[in-house]
């Protein structure tokens, strides 16, 4: 067994800014262990993700391997879990790693049961060893993982948690300098200060961003039609699967996008989000007087969305919207990673919280400690006064 | 329709947990002796879309069975299930749960569901402690049934089910599977039920399948394993602004207007 594999995800045709990341958690793995890297995508026509991949700055010398069969568009778990099998099978990689998306979530499970393993997923920090860190308790506590198989070891990794940083550390100069523009285009894309703190968020302006990174005219010279352009540093290969459509068990329909979206909270300057702790939809009001004295736009956790209290729409979090306010002020919100994940990059964080052991304290600027019940009614005093 | 419905014990969400300092593995984790434990909610609203649809199905051999894996205090919530309507429940006894991996809890899973045939397997999309999320789907591959995740709402039709599932920000998918299926279900897609108190009477009556892990033939060495639990780093250094509500309120106000600058 030799190398690391990163299996790459597309999202509205271009590679998704959560594979970038998993390429870089690919490259850091491969530089501690002294391993090759080489990377997979996926799907019936690669052709147009091959050539951003070629043509990205952070895929300097990286192979690519195009597993391509017209049974692998749409995405199924079946398609996916008999096509990298049989890559894996031919590759034989030491690790394969994945984007902890909603579809490795889907696939990458079975695919490592396959080998008789386990995937490590929703990986947040790699040290030596390898161990891998992951959240436990939603996110009160860390879990080191190690992989004691004799097969593949299976990783995910979390959005946000791999990126220019790590190119630091990172042997390879010019790989490093590739993070490093690739960050700093994001960073020109976006709010002025996306990156403060924990990091940017995974999802924000992602189609835009992964834009920035293709070079002028890309699109067009390397539509389907047109075929795939010569990719000058990358060696790219074509692998065919075999595939019967009996085996494909399950029929995905169209992705539609749930209700009308009249709420832009990734344009708001000002958010504040309410969370479980406010226990009844009677006391919602006193948190929308709060974001009415800040001039903001109110959002919310799952559960209250769940629960009817606020439409889908203002839901902020991996199911929801990805925002990156000035000010975030999470109310009554613990802070599950799910929830992290749409306000990382926030510039500013404040959170409100009975439980001083509540994870949002880990990525907030400023915290009170107390009952959001006497909070809420003297922080909307406090700001109206301070605005007269 | 037969469904089971694979549920996890967990410690309740706003349980103050401790890491068991003597803890090597295989017995890393937390101390368990002070925790009050609650049924997983993403497991709560598997087990209440197998509930809905046993109500709604006009034939008579619909059945629910719950079945979890766990010490002797997992009683409490497969009880807690039969008194929400489940017709009976399995328990897998095992005390070493969290020494296993995903792929050795659903091989005991599989093992307890394998001779039930059920129609329908569903379970919740994740747990609130070890958050692994793959348990079901490890059981369908195990069980050689097709599978679909995140699900929100399930619909019988005449060959299988039409599910509705999550994708990311926002946007959905209807998918049809053949059925014996496995589903794992997203939280959201219902109201949950409580138990009344004619259920919890009745629960007591209902049978509940005692199965010991180890005679179940599915044992096996872990591939992963979990060497240390240790607190968060912080990311960022938090200011934390004490006194009375009024007091940490104006400090507040201050900071963010004259040090972060964003009011």
């Amino acid at each position: 067994m030799s190398g690391i594999l990163v299996v790459v995800e597309e999202r509205a045709g271009r590679i998704a800014r959560i594979s970038w990341e998993a390429v870089a958690a690919g490259q850091r793995l491969g530089a501690q262990l002294g391993l090759p890297v080489s990377a997979a995508v996926v799907g019936a026509q690669t052709e147009a993700l091959a050539a951003e991949f070629a043509a990205s700055p952070l895929t300097n010398g990286l192979r690519l391997v195009q597993v391509v069969h017209p049974l692998l568009s749409p995405y199924t778990a079946d398609g996916f879990t008999l096509a990298l099998r049989q890559l894996i099978e031919q590759e034989r990689p030491a690790q394969v790693v994945f984007p902890h998306t909603y579809q490795v979530r889907d696939y990458a499970p079975a695919l490592a049961a396959r080998f008789g393993q386990v995937l490590i997923g929703d990986v947040m920090a790699i040290g030596d060893g390898p161990v891998f860190t992951r959240q436990l308790l939603q996110g009160r506590l860390n879990g080191s993982y190690r992989h004691a198989g004799g097969g593949p070891c299976f990783i995910s990794v979390q959005a946000g948690a791999f990126r220019a940083e790590a190119s630091g550390e990172d042997p390879l100069p010019m790989k490093g300098a590739g993070f490093s523009l690739y960050m700093n285009q994001v960073e020109s894309t976006g709010n002025p200060l996306p990156m403060k703190g924990t990091g940017f968020s995974p999802y924000m302006n992602q189609i835009e961003s992964t834009r920035a990174l293709a070079p002028e005219g890309c699109s067009s010279e390397t539509s389907p039609e047109n075929g795939p352009s010569p990719a000058p540093a990358a060696q790219t290969t074509i692998f065919t699967p075999v595939i019967d459509p009996a085996q494909i068990r399950t029929r995905p329909g169209e992705p539609w996008r749930g209700g009308a979206q009249t709420v832009d909270l990734g344009s708001a300057q000002r958010i504040v989000s309410v969370g479980r702790g406010i226990k009844e939809a009677e006391n919602i009001p006193m948190v929308q007087e709060l974001a009415t004295a800040l001039g903001a736009e109110l959002a919310a956790s799952r559960p209250i969305c769940d629960n009817g209290w606020l439409p889908l729409e203002r839901q902020v979090g991996s199911s929801g919207q990805t925002v990156s306010p000035k000010l975030y002020l999470a109310v009554g919100i613990s802070g599950a990673i799910q929830h992290l994940v749409g306000m990382k990059g926030s510039q500013c964080v404040a959170a409100i919280n009975k439980d001083p052991d509540a994870p949002i304290f880990e990525v907030a600027d400023y915290g009170i400690v107390g009952d959001l019940f006497e909070v809420v009614p003297a922080l909307t005093a406090a700001v109206n006064a301070a605005r007269q | 329709m037969k469904i089971v419905v694979a549920i996890k014990q967990v410690p309740e969400r706003d349980a103050q947990v401790r890491i068991d300092a003597a803890g090597k593995w295989p017995n890393t984790w937390i101390v368990e002796s002070d925790l009050q434990f609650a049924l997983n909610e993403s497991d709560a609203f598997a087990l209440e879309e197998a509930l809905q649809h046993k109500e709604k199905s006009a034939a008579a051999d619909g059945e629910v069975i719950v079945v979890s894996a766990g010490p002797e205090r997992v009683g409490a919530a497969i009880r807690e299930a039969l008194a929400k309507g489940a017709d009976r429940g399995i328990h897998i006894v095992c005390d070493d749960l969290s020494a296993r991996d995903a792929l050795g809890v659903a091989r005991l899973l599989a093992a307890a569901i394998r001779p039930e045939s059920p129609d329908l397997i569903l379970t919740g999309l994740q747990s609130e402690d070890l958050g692994l999320g793959q348990t079901g789907v490890v059981v369908a591959e195990l069980l050689g049934l097709p599978h679909a995740t995140l699900i929100l709402h399930v619909e019988k039709t005449e060959t299988g089910v039409t599910v509705k599932r999550e994708l990311e920000e926002g946007w959905f998918q209807t998918v049809e599977l053949p059925t014996p299926a496995v589903l794992t279900i997203q939280s959201g897609g219902n109201k949950l039920r409580y138990a009344t108190l004619m259920g919890i009477k009745r629960a007591k009556t209902r049978e509940v399948r005692r199965l010991i892990a180890a005679e179940l033939g599915a044992d096996s060495a872990p591939v992963v394993v979990l060497e240390r639990v240790s607190p968060p780093q912080k990311q960022k250094s938090t200011q934390i602004l004490g006194g009375t509500a009024k007091e940490a309120a104006a400090a507040l106000v201050e900071k963010l207007k004259f040090e972060a600058g964003v009011l």
